[in-house]
């Protein structure tokens, strides 16, 4: 056992030293781009449209993913026009599978891409799996889902995985119109199954739904563990509710959108391993104002061409000094930028 | 040649101040407009040449396992040479600079990427990109101009090792992947003194380059070679990579001569940089480099450096793109009556020779008289504001006006 494992890491080694300076899985990624376990890729499989605006992507992943939990999400690396962007999507389907339910954002670039160009065979990259909106062992008694828009997507995880684990489940859910509710008919077949009680609600007609609401159409709900998912304010509100009547604990709530970069003029700097934080002027480029801290940066022609101070914002917006443009990074980003000629705009999180 | 600054006639003498800061701002709009407008088109270009290198070098590595017979050792020979040289230019020198990193795929990366060539890509990137491009055809700076061990201008004082200098070039372009590495160590300032040579960072680096060598040579010389030992064929593997290494490295070699050396392009003074603005940088990448007149083949197994000119203004612009961009570079010359240098590959080739062996010897006549005038006054030490867009901050008006780039006594 121990000489046939020795045997085999000596082959790879050679193998590895005959494709130096590449390594072996460069080659088969222009074959067999979904064996490569070092970056985790999936195939689409098929394309299902939702709604008008949304479309279900299922995905075969490639070697190294490992299954999700309901509710979780993935981040998906989509090239559009050349460049690799990262979004998350909650898993709508149970485990040992993967799919993703996209719906179209107002001017969001790689939802619109996916759903006007995803076909079968197409490669996405992929992350594993993470995200703590789960239901959680045991599995609750009674659970309550209020969710909005395409935040019905980790909740239809749940249902579709572990419905028949729970046992009184209420779920309501808020869309522009009949027609726009993602899931519409699947939910409304549970549902006269006897298997969940949905609340459709409107809001082209009826208006948001507000906590007061909510309270009148399920009296018990702070008996429930509630799980909510939707846009900002209906989330921001909830929180207030459930806090107010001492019940935070059983509410998990899940944001799609963080908060807005500020994209000002110049701003707080925080080189994340050396600790350091300085207040950047809008005009000086990153890789000063980092030096001026003291802090080990890496540098190169401080002109923009030699990429040797290129470092990772993890978040944040920059200039770029040379055109004004805007570069931005969210939570779980790694946007590699040029600190010589990029100044702060807004507050920003370099990995040095 | 003599440094621009010392020409009896400069050929920018008809410049004003407002002029070369212009063509600044034309050609950072120039470059504004071709960045905005990349996109899928260029990634699937190189996507596509990634692909086709891979396919070639392994196709071509797997003929060679039978090169005893010598159909296949030729075919298997030219392919891999074409694989190398294709890895070298047209992937890995642009990768390294950058051009693709706007796609934000970690393999096809500059700080990701490893090269075939013997010098790591971490000090190949710091030599070429922050010196060679920064520095171009300053005598004294950029060392792409003769290693350092070559008379590259008139200027330089005549030695009697010079006569050599034929011989020593030839030699740096058979070995021209190792000269390399050897230079981007920068042994001679790094040996000079014991605090140096036992510093830390330069054994690590030099730790670095061994480490390299030894991998490429294994694997060139040892490994392949090893698996054709099945056929017999080991001997023939062994003089099929080094001819394919040989041939890569005659290439680019030439390559480099051809972009900074012809009859035509400007070299620069030393002092004649110190607060150089934007629009004066590019005024010197536009003197100091040459193209190469050719077809797409030429361009494409150049890495795309036969728009050197293009390159050396815009070098972080994806190398697909030069050659769309070339006329309107072009145009540009001829509207500020600047001398576009451009030629055949063998005449450049043969114009920067006839400069290497008549540098070799002392100066003569008029280039005598020009190399013993007085050297340009040293400007007074600024900080360079090249990244610095004209007229975009108020620091462009506290420069004052800059006159050291017009010509010398």
């Amino acid at each position: 056992m121990t000489v046939t494992r020795t045997l085999r890491s000596g082959a790879w080694r050679v193998v590895e030293l005959l494709t130096t300076p590449l390594a072996p899985a460069d080659y088969l990624d222009t074959v067999a781009p979904l064996r490569n376990a070092g970056v985790l890729r999936a195939r689409i499989v098929a394309v299902r449209p939702e709604t008008a605006d949304s479309v279900t992507l299922m995905l075969r992943p490639g070697r190294g993913w490992r299954p999700h939990e309901p509710g979780q999400y993935v981040r998906l690396g989509v090239d559009v026009d050349g460049v690799r962007l990262w979004r998350a999507y909650s898993v709508t389907c149970a485990p040992g599978q993967l799919s993703v339910t996209v719906n179209a954002v107002r001017d969001g670039v790689v939802s619109n891409h996916l759903i006007r160009n995803a076909r079968p065979g197409m490669i996405l990259h992929l992350d594993n799996p993470a995200g703590d909106f789960t239901l959680g062992l045991p599995r609750p008694e009674r659970a309550l889902f209020v969710t909005a828009g395409s935040g019905i997507t980790p909740v239809m995880g749940m249902l579709r995985s572990a419905l028949h684990e729970l046992g009184d489940v209420v779920v309501v859910h808020s869309a522009p119109e009949r027609d726009a509710v993602v899931f519409g008919a699947e939910l409304r077949g549970i549902a006269a199954d006897g298997r969940i009680r949905l609340i459709e609600r409107h809001t082209r007609a009826d208006g948001r739904i507000t906590p007061a609401e909510l309270a009148e159409l399920v009296p018990d709900l702070f008996e429930r563990q509630a799980w909510a998912c939707g846009p900002n304010e209906m989330l921001d509100e909830l929180g207030v509710y459930w806090a107010e009547a001492g019940a935070m604990e059983l509410l998990h709530v899940e944001r799609f959108r963080p908060a807005v970069v500020a994209a000002g003029d110049g701003g707080k700097v925080t080189f994340a391993r050396s600790c350091s934080v300085v207040d950047a002027a809008g005009d000086v480029p990153i890789l000063e104002a980092g030096e001026a801290a003291g802090v080990l940066m890496p540098s190169g022609c401080r002109m923009g061409i030699c990429f040797g101070c290129v470092l990772p914002m993890t978040e944040g917006a920059v200039r770029d000094l040379r055109d004004g443009s805007i570069t931005t990074a969210v939570e779980g980003d790694n946007v590699l930028v040029q600190t010589c000629i990029s100044a702060a705009a807004g507050r920003c999180l370099l990995d040095v | 040649m003599t440094t621009l600054q010392r020409k009896s006639v400069s050929p920018i003498a008809h410049l004003s101040v407002e002029d070369i800061e212009a063509i600044g701002r034309e050609l950072d709009a120039l470059r504004d407009e071709f960045l905005a407008s990349r996109g899928e088109r260029d990634a699937k270009y190189i996507r596509r040449v990634v692909s086709v290198q891979r396919h070639l070098e392994l196709g071509s590595r797997a003929v060679l396992l039978f090169s005893l017979f010598p159909p296949a050792w030729l075919l298997g020979t030219a392919g891999l040479t074409v694989a190398k040289i294709l890895e070298n230019m047209e992937i890995g020198h642009n990768v390294l600079h950058g051009q693709w990193d706007w796609m934000r795929d970690p393999k096809i990366h500059s700080t990701t990427w490893e090269w075939d060539n013997a010098a790591p890509s971490e000090h190949w990137k710091r030599a070429h990109n922050e010196l060679h491009h920064v520095y171009t055809n300053v005598v004294g700076k950029d060392h792409d101009l003769g290693f350092t061990i070559m008379r590259v201008d008139e200027g330089q004082r005549w030695r009697p090792l010079y006569l050599g200098q034929p011989l020593w070039n030839f030699i740096s372009a058979c070995f021209h992947e190792y000269a390399f590495a050897v230079y981007d160590m920068e042994l001679a300032r790094n040996l000079r003194s014991r605090k140096r040579r036992r510093s830390p960072e330069f054994k690590a680096r030099l730790k670095q380059l061994l480490r390299k060598i030894g991998k490429q040579v294994l694997k060139d010389y040892g490994l392949h070679p090893a698996l054709s030992a099945l056929t017999g064929s080991w001997l023939t593997t062994i003089a099929a990579n080094a001819t394919a290494n040989l041939i890569r490295n005659l290439w680019s070699h030439s390559l480099i001569m051809c972009g900074h050396f012809p009859k035509g392009v400007e070299t620069f003074e030393r002092t004649s940089i110190d607060g150089e603005t934007r629009g004066e940088w590019y005024l010197r990448q536009m003197l100091g480099s040459a193209n190469i007149d050719g077809n797409r083949l030429m361009h494409i197994m150049s890495g795309n450096t036969s728009h050197q000119i293009e390159h050396h203004l815009f070098p972080d612009l994806p190398s697909n793109r030069y050659q769309e961009i070339a006329p309107r570079v072009r145009d540009l010359f001829e509207r500020y009556g600047l001398n576009y240098v451009s030629g055949p590959f063998l005449k450049q080739v043969a114009s920067a020779w006839a400069k290497v062996f008549r540098l070799s010897l002392p100066n003569r006549g008029a280039a005598k008289i020009a190399a013993d005038a007085p050297r340009p006054a040293a400007g007074r030490k600024q900080p360079a504001t090249r990244w610095q867009r004209p007229g975009t901050d108020s620091a462009s008006t506290d420069l004052g006006p800059r006159v050291r780039v017009r010509a010398g006594a």
